[in-house]
């Protein structure tokens, strides 16, 4: 593991839980501490990491990345980024986090209706007050390297499932932010769009950005440097499968074949 | 640049939902036209009462009967005599003229076209300046006329149109109730009121109007003219002590005559028409706060509708402001069209004669119905988009 620099993600001892008294669901507990109350969940991430959050369904993967992407506030528990408490941020800061350091990839694509991909990838440059040519020029380089270039002026609805994806990834990488945070980013896709997203992220990746992935499936979750299974809200297992520093395994195995 | 970004946000986001916006508009446009229109209504009908003020002349007081209340005896009717009395007076200096009037209708004859004016006034010549009739074609009739009971007529504008159309009326002769009577002349119009038209009258010397419609009895009312503005208080004095001389009255406070000046009866029906237009405005304002109720409507249905978008926009770092932004600019944009269309709508429609009234816009009016407009779309705006703006991301996301 690269030592020197702090981990871009810290949790401690996060929690979270729905509803109240006996309805109570605890989505993220982490293991029981002594006196049987959840400890919660401690999690660290390097810069430059690939990881592949694993578990089955209701296993709190979702809570835990929209934690991580500022979406959502833990129950209890601290979440450093960059060294920094998010808990302490107010709204606009958050916000600016948001449309700085983080690049999310919805499971179900979330991209805003009746507006044109290129629209949509300008958005997050928008928000940062991006002058509207460096804005277009910024937005059709991205559009570019997701291979959508010619699908510019499409509306959701004119685009396939596998190209909306595609939208949605150059819309989390166009600010170029240190995390990209995806949630089963290929859950919807047949096998040769999930190749040509994972292909994207393998190389984002490669260029030093932090991945954190949720997956259901071990194909996807090979293509990770470590993979962190979820079990009831509470982390069971952390395998790493390749360093912080070298490239993804993916990229690797094609260099040597 | 972040300001014309919003704009353009809320043009997208009215475009997408072009009958609902344009129906929320045409509320507004309502409203907005509504309170110009209508205020210009009120603000028309009080224009022409103000306007017939100064046409009537401030210095004319009318004397009519009245009985008089608790008294007993049966009120005196006013006469010929009585008027003579104000006119030869030597000790009412403040009496200029006066001028004996009775009204009657009747149905005029010229040729095979009938008609019956508003009004046929039997009285003096000096009827003529007391009353501000001004003659537009021919001449007034004599005091001769009067002594020889001639049957002359003056024409009011209104009456010698209807029964003359096209053709010069002047020596003409019609007949009204069976007597011939020779025009001599054409009042000028003085202009409608809304309520009567002064216009509509044939005016006629007392003795012939007296011996062919309503006998030699007693007169209508008695017209003085002060000698001016400022001494109507005086000939007001006059004429209450002469009258009670011929009246045989001694109690000032129980007379049977009323004397009213001109500038107290319209000034009464002046305020007449305020109410009048007070009414109107309430009605107005209440269709334009409906108007804003409607705004609030489609933006909480909007903002519900798009909770996910809102959710997604937050997610890639939209800050609370821009989206509070983008949703108070469309319901601004909605309320600033629908105003300016509806000013447009309240200053065409304002080009119409209302039932006889022509409107008069109120610059004020204009301003106001905008900027309670525009208020109105920030204000009701203004508590959708907040909500909107507050919700947290992972809550707009998860809306279903
Ligand atoms: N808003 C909410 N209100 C109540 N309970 C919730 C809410 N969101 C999630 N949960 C519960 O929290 C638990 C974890 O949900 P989460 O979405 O994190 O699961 P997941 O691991 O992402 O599952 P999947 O693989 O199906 O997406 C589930 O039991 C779920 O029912
Ligand atoms: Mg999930």
């Amino acid at each position: 593991m690269s030592t020197g620099k702090p981990p871009v993600i810290q949790i401690r001892r996060v929690t979270k839980s729905y509803g109240h008294g006996d309805a109570v669901v605890h989505a993220l507990r982490g293991p029981d501490g002594p006196d049987g109350t959840p400890h919660g969940v401690d999690l660290d991430v390097a810069e430059g990491d690939y990881v592949a959050v694993m578990g089955s369904s209701g296993s709190g993967k979702s809570t835990l990345m929209n934690i991580l992407g500022c979406l959502d506030v833990p129950t209890a528990g601290r979440y450093l980024l960059d060294g920094t408490d998010v808990g302490h941020l107010d709204e606009g800061q958050l916000a600016l986090v948001r449309n700085r350091k983080i690049g999310f990839v919805f499971q179900s694509f979330n991209l805003v209706p009746r507006t044109t991909a290129l629209a949509q990838v300008e958005l997050p440059l928008a928000y940062a007050g991006v002058r509207a040519a460096e804005r277009r020029r910024r937005a059709m380089a991205a559009l570019t390297l997701v291979g959508l270039a010619d699908r510019a002026g499409h509306k959701p609805n004119q685009l396939s499932g596998g190209q909306q994806q595609r939208v949605a990834v150059a819309r989390a990488l166009v600010t170029a932010p240190a995390m990209l945070l995806a949630d089963e980013p290929t859950g919807n896709l047949d096998s040769r769009s999930t190749e040509e997203v994972l292909g994207l992220i393998d190389g984002l990746n490669a260029r030093g950005r932090t991945v954190v992935m949720i997956t259901h499936e071990d194909e996807v979750a090979r293509h990770a440097k470590r993979v962190v299974r979820l079990v009831d809200g509470a982390i069971v297992s952390d395998v790493r499968q390749t360093p912080v520093d070298a490239p993804p395994p993916a990229l690797a195995a094609e260099v040597v074949a | 640049m972040i300001a014309w970004q919003m704009i353009r946000f809320a043009v997208g986001g009215l475009a997408a939902n072009k009958v609902r916006s344009a129906l929320t508009m045409l509320g507004v446009l309502i409203g907005v036209a509504s309170v110009i229109l209508l205020l210009a209504v009120g603000n028309g009908s009080s224009v022409a009462v103000k306007e017939s003020i100064t046409s009537l002349g401030t210095n004319s007081l009318t004397v009519s009967s009245a009985a008089s209340r608790g008294s007993a005896t049966a009120a005196k009717k006013l006469t010929v005599e009585d008027a003579e009395a104000l006119a030869s007076a030597t000790d009412a200096p403040a009496v200029k003229s006066v001028a004996p009037v009775v009204t009657t209708s009747g149905t005029a004859l010229y040729g095979n076209i009938s008609y019956q004016p508003g009004q046929i006034v039997g009285t003096y010549p000096a009827y003529f300046e007391t009353a501000n009739q001004k003659i537009a074609e021919g001449d007034y009739f004599s005091a001769d006329d009067v002594l020889n009971s001639r049957k002359v007529a003056v024409l009011g504008s209104t009456t010698a149109k209807e029964l003359f159309a096209a053709e010069d009326p002047i020596g003409k002769r019609i007949t009204i109730g069976g007597t011939p009577f020779t025009v001599t002349g054409v009042l000028t119009a003085k202009g409608s009121t809304g309520f009567n038209d002064p216009d509509d009258v044939v005016i006629a010397p007392l003795p012939t109007v007296q011996n062919a419609f309503t006998g030699f009895g007693s007169v209508n009312q008695i017209l003085v003219q002060a000698s001016s503005a400022d001494t109507t208080t005086e000939a007001q004095s006059d004429i209450t002590r002469i009258l009670m001389g011929t009246h045989a009255l001694k109690d000032p406070t129980k007379v049977d005559f009323r004397i009213s000046n001109q500038t107290s009866l319209l000034s009464a029906r002046e305020s007449t028409t305020k109410t009048f237009t007070v009414l109107l405005g309430a009605v107005a304002a209440i269709s334009l706060l409906v108007g804003g109720i409607g705004i609030t409507n489609i933006m909480l249905v909007t903002v519900t509708e798009r909770t996910r978008e809102i959710g997604i926009r937050k997610a890639l770092g939209a800050p609370r402001a821009v989206i509070l932004g983008q949703f108070l600019a469309e319901s601004t944009l909605l309320s600033v069209i629908g105003a300016g269309l509806g000013v447009l709508a309240g200053i065409v429609g304002s080009h119409f004669s209302v039932v006889g009234i022509k409107p008069v816009v109120i610059p004020e009016s204009v301003l106001g119905a905008f900027a309670i407009a525009v208020a109105i779309g920030l204000f009701f705006g203004s508590y959708p988009a907040n909500r909107a703006a507050s919700l947290r991301p992972i809550d707009a996301l998860r809306h279903e």
